[in-house]
């Protein structure tokens, strides 16, 4: 079999497993010590790890060298790339020096607006959009061509491209469609938005399934666990393109344990995700709470995690 | 007692509305009620004519204090002019502040035709007002010509 | 139009620091519409000024002069006859353009009153809005009349982005996310295939950074 990308976590998905990738936000500092601490502890339970681009626009240590250090410590890099910070020059010269460092997963997004972060005087760049970067990494690969249709006469870069949805932002009749474009420019898997509105979640995926898409890309379910009922709320109010049911919300203000409760939602999501048809896999976002992610994936009967053949 | 300087008269300009503040100070008059002589009084179709660059004018022109009153909110003859006013005298009041002259030598009253006794008292309180205040700032730093300078504007489209 | 806003005043003050005489000079155009730098803007700006030098014990001498459009030479020739040598500085309330005109033409300092915003239109009186990114080729064409260039906050061409919820931009909820509007308007004209094509990335070189941008109309040019 010939791979687009060889990266493990092309072969697991193509193997029909079960994926379990999960999150790690690069520090605001040099020292790579967290990221190889969070590696080692993730390596066992997950089949990749996300390195944030500037997550929130905040700057941090560059997810291209942060995954390096991922790799280094013996796992799987899914490097994060935004098209809020570099044009269409930096993010090709990126993606040639990430692939030279053993780096084979990117994931093209647009990313936060730098009004979020901590340089909001910042001036943006958006040259290009997320589907026209999926789009740039393909040709790269596939057709050997730079951006500008320029011949890459050899050594093309050749990623395993990934592309965010988010079923929870609107219109939501679009949504899917927008997926089927970022499927149409080129992308292999998706990540969603973190899910909590279940129900919301099964009719986008009825949709998907309608278009026969989840046969064309791998779509790996968001999932957070939440660590108390303000964290809930405050994800149901302030961050856009975000739902949180009402429901999910009462369990942990009730729950005498909200962390163990967060826990037990998170688990009983992926369980349910499981069941889906299209669902490929889960993607564990627990950004400042890494540690909780071996627990997580035990609970969800995805431990031991299978080798790629 | 008698080394003291002369008290403070401010000069006060009252831009008034025809409908209403010019009215009621007629029936001021007639009802012989006394309200300070400092206050000099300028007739206005409406408030709504309120221009910034005149209500600056004044003060560069020597008044220390300026008012304009117009009809009660609701009441204006011409509907909204009265409204209006008032976002341009607080736009001019801003415009005073960073001047350096001060925005609260600036006000806006509302009253009605009818009101002869409260056109007295808004004569009395803000004439009391701007001599607690004292004199126009720039009465310190520079002479006054005391008359509209010569012509600054050139017409020649 | 062309969208402006007064610089505040202690700026402006402090722009032309120690000047006797100056000339404020208005624009007939844009900036007249969106009142912030017509005839009765220079009128309010110079006033202002004269008393804030008064009241720092020192003279200022204005002359207004609001001439049809700055951005026209045969207008801008107008003010030779008040360059004279007392007069220390030019004030613009022009756009941009304008003070750039004025600055080219004449052998004296020039100080912008103006901040320049951005091309736009009037919402209603006294409120102004951006409508064009002056990107250099128009796409309106394939987006209901709505630009993403300048409406959406990251210029997706293929939008919208994940953080659009409830018709506003994930920016701020005062901003209505363009891409649900053009869905929308897409939508209402039975035209949301369009929608279905992906755009590839734009050419920024007709936009900017090569230098000004010109246009040369061969047969209108009088030389």
């Amino acid at each position: 079999m010939s791979w687009k990308a060889g990266s493990k976590l092309e072969k697991l998905l193509s193997q029909g497993h079960f994926v379990v990738t999960g999150e790690v936000g690069p520090p605001k500092h040099a020292s790579p010590d967290g990221i190889l601490r969070h590696a080692e502890l993730l390596k066992d339970y997950v089949d990749a790890i996300n390195l944030t681009d500037n997550q929130t626009a905040i700057v941090r240590m560059s997810s291209i060298a942060a995954g390096v250090h991922v790799l280094r410590a013996g796992c799987e890099p899914i490097i994060q790339m935004t098209v809020r910070d570099r044009n269409r020059i930096a993010l090709q010269s990126d993606l040639l020096g990430a692939y030279s460092l053993g780096i084979r997963n990117v994931l093209c997004l647009s990313g936060d607006h730098q009004s979020f972060g901590n340089h909001p005087t910042a001036k943006n760049v958006h040259d290009v959009d997320s589907i026209q970067l999926i789009r740039i990494v393909k040709d790269l690969r596939d057709e050997k061509r730079f951006a500008c249709g320029e011949e890459i006469k050899e050594h093309e870069p050749r990623f395993f491209i990934g592309a965010a949805a988010n079923p929870f932002a609107d219109p939501f009749e679009f949504r899917v469609l927008r997926l089927e474009k970022k499927i149409n420019a080129g992308a292999d898997f998706i990540q969603t938005q973190c899910i909590f509105d279940m129900e919301r979640f099964e009719r986008f995926m009825a949709m998907v399934r309608e278009r026969g898409l989840h046969k064309k890309a791998y779509i790996l379910a968001g999932v957070t666990p939440l660590k108390s009922a303000r964290a809930a709320r405050y994800m149901q109010q302030s961050v856009a393109g975000m739902i949180v049911p009402e429901e999910i919300i009462n369990r942990m203000e009730k729950a005498k344990d909200p962390k163990a409760e967060g826990v037990a939602i998170c688990v009983e999501q992926i369980k349910h995700l499981r069941t889906i048809e299209g669902v490929a896999g889960v993607h564990i976002m627990a950004i400042m709470w890494e540690d909780i992610i071996p627990t997580i994936v035990k609970e969800a009967g995805l431990y031991p995690r299978p080798q790629a053949e | 007692m008698s080394n003291s300087p002369a008290p403070f008269e401010p000069k006060i300009v009252a831009f008034c509305c025809y409908y209403c503040a010019y009215a009621a100070a007629d029936l001021a008059g007639s009802m012989r009620l006394q309200y300070p002589a400092n206050v000099r009084l300028i007739e206005m179709p409406c408030t709504g004519k309120t221009d910034v660059r005149v209500l600056l004018e004044a003060f560069e022109n020597g008044a220390d204090g300026v008012y304009v009153a117009g009809c009660l909110e609701g009441d204006c003859h011409f509907l909204k002019g009265n409204i209006r006013a008032k976002k341009r005298v607080q736009y001019a009041k801003k415009l005073l502040d960073e001047i350096g002259i001060g925005g609260e030598r600036l006000e806006m009253f509302n009253l009605s035709g009818s009101m002869g006794p409260r056109f007295a008292e808004i004569a009395q309180e803000f004439t009391e007002k701007i001599r607690k205040l004292g004199p126009n700032p720039l009465k310190k730093t520079g002479t006054f010509p005391g008359e509209m300078p010569e012509e600054r504007v050139a017409h020649d489209k | 139009m062309i969208v402006a806003e007064a610089k505040p005043l202690e700026e402006i003050a402090d722009l032309l620091g120690e000047v006797r005489k100056i000339l404020v000079v208005g624009c007939g155009g844009c900036v007249t519409v969106c009142l912030a730098g017509g005839e009765k803007e220079v009128g309010i700006i110079a006033a202002a000024l004269r008393m804030m030098y008064k009241k720092n014990g020192k003279e200022l001498e204005t002359l207004e002069v609001t001439l049809t459009r700055q951005c026209d030479p045969e207008y801008v020739e107008m003010l030779e006859k008040y360059i004279t040598d007392d007069v220390d500085c030019i004030l613009s309330l022009a756009c941009g353009v304008g003070v750039q005109f004025l600055a080219e033409r004449y052998n004296k300092w020039v100080v912008p009153a103006l901040n320049t915003k951005f091309a736009g239109g009037t919402i209603e009186h006294g409120v102004w809005e951006e409508r064009c990114g002056l990107c250099g080729e128009c796409i309106l064409h394939k987006t209901g009349g709505i630009c993403p260039i300048i409406r959406c906050s990251k210029s997706i061409l293929n939008g919208p982005c994940g953080g659009s919820q409830n018709g506003r931009c994930e920016v701020n909820k005062d901003i209505p996310c363009a891409w649900q509007l053009i869905y929308d308007r897409l939508k209402a004209l039975n035209k949301l295939e369009l929608l279905l094509e992906i755009q590839p990335p734009k050419d920024w070189s007709k936009a900017r950074d090569g230098g000004p941008r010109k246009v040369v109309r061969e047969d209108v040019r009088i030389e």
